[in-house]
């Protein structure tokens, strides 16, 4: 399942031309040339291009203090920072008793000078390693309480890694600690290695180490999962509801029942986080939903899945449904299911999708999967609590579309309402989130971390709005950003839009749009101009500034005059105030 | 294990990390001739050749291995002792 590092570094010789690049550069206090190939090679997997810069060992303070440095010339995307705890080790060796109590502040605080410094000079994240958990022996159990032992102060320095981390915008937390505390220190650390040639990570320890921080940069990229597609027989419960019946299946107290409460659990977890949930089921509708009605030992329940599919056509045709009505990219899609013949049947015909190869015994199944690490994310806001009702309610809202024949009338019907308003302090992070995740409608696709959107709202040149709407089933939150940029001689150029697939085709484009006149207009600028900058999953927008009035011109962009806008028609209706 | 043995699981392990499927190994062999051998590539031979072999080679080894032979008699040494 796990590559070796062999074949991360064969991975590494391999034509990666048509990836998409990505600049990293490593500062540490050790030898990371193999972890640079692990993390490329690994890289290569998810079609991703690492350019990377070794800046080579100890050579931290350098590369950040000098203007001029390598670091900065190579203007990476991305800095990651380890230090060992082997070196911080000997740091701690020469401290001074009066001062081994502190050890953890002041290098904490050295940490944030690193930080601090590089976003200074450039506008990267950082990838911050947690120190793996190292016990010298010197004062046994009583060193984990004790502030004069070490074992005390690297944890509460790993604690103020885990607090202060988070407020730096653009820092990630690479969980070495984590990684070790599962793997094992013999495992992690190869002692000869090390003291001959100043290698932290055991070899074989690598790709595990490399596929986590893989994780985070695709998620950087806006490359996460969304959504998981469940199986039920045998999956998320034991037996076969429509043989057994409804106290006929596994879950409780029943038979290996605790196995299949744990994996729901862990699933229900997954969804309070933002995961959406699927049924996928072969089976009849009424008795696969009186399953989740029904028992008293079930976790799930109905209104946590987003869609329940449960019929007799073939899995495939029923995923691709799903996969329509919540209107999400294929490859963020995790589909679980039992039965070997069908996980090959889906991944033959979606390619894209991630199937997880089962083990065999449903015990462990939950640890297997949470080995994948399937779910990284770089934030979390109050919206990922809320997805899945509002998916819920697209996925029967698409249902009411049916009933409607008159598309306007329905969508009068649904009286909606929507505010423009400047970037603020409140929904950065929210902000931040749409343009790392929104892939399908995003004209430009440029990345956003929360620092950044912090200096643009104070950008005098921009002019920002973020979008919210809502109608009379429910309030969708903010679903669109657009940034405009002043570029001279009476052009506002559209820097940045992008929506939330979920309110496509309402007459939300068109508001926007309209919105983006109205500035210009007010503002006095001649032109508004639009570029679309094609990607593997946009293409549903390359032609959207021509529907909606604009003039192709070359390169894709495209151009229109404002005094001749004529205003795209839409039922949305503006209101001032953003009620919370 | 025998000599002969222990050349033929070496050049699977030597296959592998060089990535070259033609590779013939003599007792002579020294890795600074190898194409594509550098420091990386000495560490990383190291530790899949203790995985195959499920041994653990000295600090000492680590530094005085210079060519297959090196290897083999380290291997056999450790066999040999255990």
């Amino acid at each position: 399942m796990q590559n070796t590092f062999v074949q991360l570094a064969k991975n590494c010789k391999k034509d990666m031309s048509s990836f998409p690049v990505y600049k990293i550069a490593m500062l540490g206090d050790c030898s990371m040339e193999h972890l640079a190939t692990a993390i490329k090679g690994h890289a290569y997997d998810f079609n991703l291009a690492l350019e990377i810069l070794d800046t080579g060992y100890n050579n931290i303070l350098p590369c950040i203090m000098q203007a001029d440095s390598n670091m900065y010339k190579f203007s990476p995307n991305a800095v990651l920072i380890y230090m060992c705890v082997e070196q911080l080790y000997i740091v701690w060796c020469a401290t001074p008793e009066n001062e081994r109590i502190t050890f953890a502040v002041s290098n904490f605080n050295n940490i944030q000078t690193i930080w601090a410094h590089i976003s200074s000079q450039c506008v990267a994240n950082i990838i911050q390693f947690t120190f793996a958990e190292y016990d010298d022996a010197v004062f046994g159990n009583r060193g984990c309480v004790q502030p004069e032992a070490f074992v005390y102060q690297l944890r509460k320095l790993n604690m103020l890694l885990i607090e202060g981390g988070p407020s730096y915008k653009n820092v990630f937390l690479v969980d070495l600690f984590g990684i070790q505390s599962r793997i094992g220190r013999d495992a992690m650390h190869d002692s000869k290695l090390y003291l001959a040639s100043k290698i932290p990570i055991a070899i074989s320890a690598l790709p595990i180490i490399a596929s986590s921080v893989v994780s985070i940069l695709l998620a950087l990229n806006g490359r996460v999962n969304k959504c998981i597609v469940l199986d039920l027989d045998n999956t998320i419960w034991g037996g076969v509801i429509g043989d057994d019946g409804l106290s006929g299946i596994e879950i409780g107290e029943l038979g290996i029942g605790q196995a299949f409460s744990s994996l729901q659990l862990w699933l229900k977890e997954l969804k309070n986080r933002g995961v959406l949930l699927a049924v996928c089921s072969k089976n009849n509708e009424d008795i696969a939903k009186k399953a989740f009605e029904k028992h008293n030992d079930m976790i799930l329940a109905l209104d946590d899945f987003a869609v329940f599919t449960a019929n007799w056509e073939d899995k495939v045709t029923n995923i691709k449904r799903i996969q329509q009505t919540l209107n999400i990219g294929m490859d963020s899609i995790v589909f679980i299911d039992d039965s070997p013949f069908e996980r090959s049947l889906v991944r033959s015909f979606l390619p894209d999708i991630i199937v997880p190869e089962l083990p065999d015994d449903p015990a462990e199944y939950l640890n297997y999967l949470k080995k994948l690490n399937l779910f990284e994310t770089i934030s979390f806001s109050n919206e990922d609590k809320k997805r899945t009702e509002q998916y819920r309610a697209e996925a029967g809202r698409e249902l009411l579309r049916i009933e409607y024949t008159d598309y306007d009338e329905y969508l009068k019907e649904l009286k909606m309402t929507s505010c423009a308003l400047p970037f603020d302090e409140y929904h950065v992070p929210r902000i931040a989130q749409l343009t790392q995740r929104s892939n399908q409608f995003n004209l430009r696709t440029v990345r956003y971390t929360e620092s950044d959107i912090d200096i643009i709202k104070n950008d005098t040149e921009l002019i920002t709005f973020y979008f919210m709407l809502k109608d009379k089933l429910m309030d969708y939150g903010l679903v669109s950003v657009v940034i405009l940029k002043n570029h001279g001689d009476g052009i506002l150029f559209i820097d940045t839009w992008l929506m939330s697939c979920r309110v496509l085709k309402r007459g939300m484009e068109e508001f926007v749009i309209n919105k983006v006149f109205e500035t210009a207009k007010h503002h006095k600028y001649k032109k508004v101009v639009g570029e679309y900058i094609e990607t593997q999953k946009n293409t549903m927008v390359k032609n959207i500034y021509e529907d909606l009035g604009f003039i192709r011109k070359k390169n894709n962009f495209f151009t229109a005059n404002v005094a001749e806008y004529k205003y795209n028609k839409t039922f949305i209706k503006e209101y001032q105030n953003e009620e919370e | 294990m025998k000599k002969n043995e222990v050349i033929d699981k070496l050049t699977v392990v030597f296959r592998d990390v060089f990535d070259d499927n033609t590779m013939m190994l003599t007792e002579t062999m020294l890795f600074k001739d190898i194409e594509g051998w550098d420091s990386l590539m000495h560490f990383t031979l190291i530790s899949e050749i203790e995985n195959a072999f499920n041994c653990k080679f000295k600090m000492s080894d680590l530094l005085r291995i210079k060519c297959v032979g090196d290897i083999i008699s380290s291997i056999c040494g450790e066999r040999n002792g255990g």
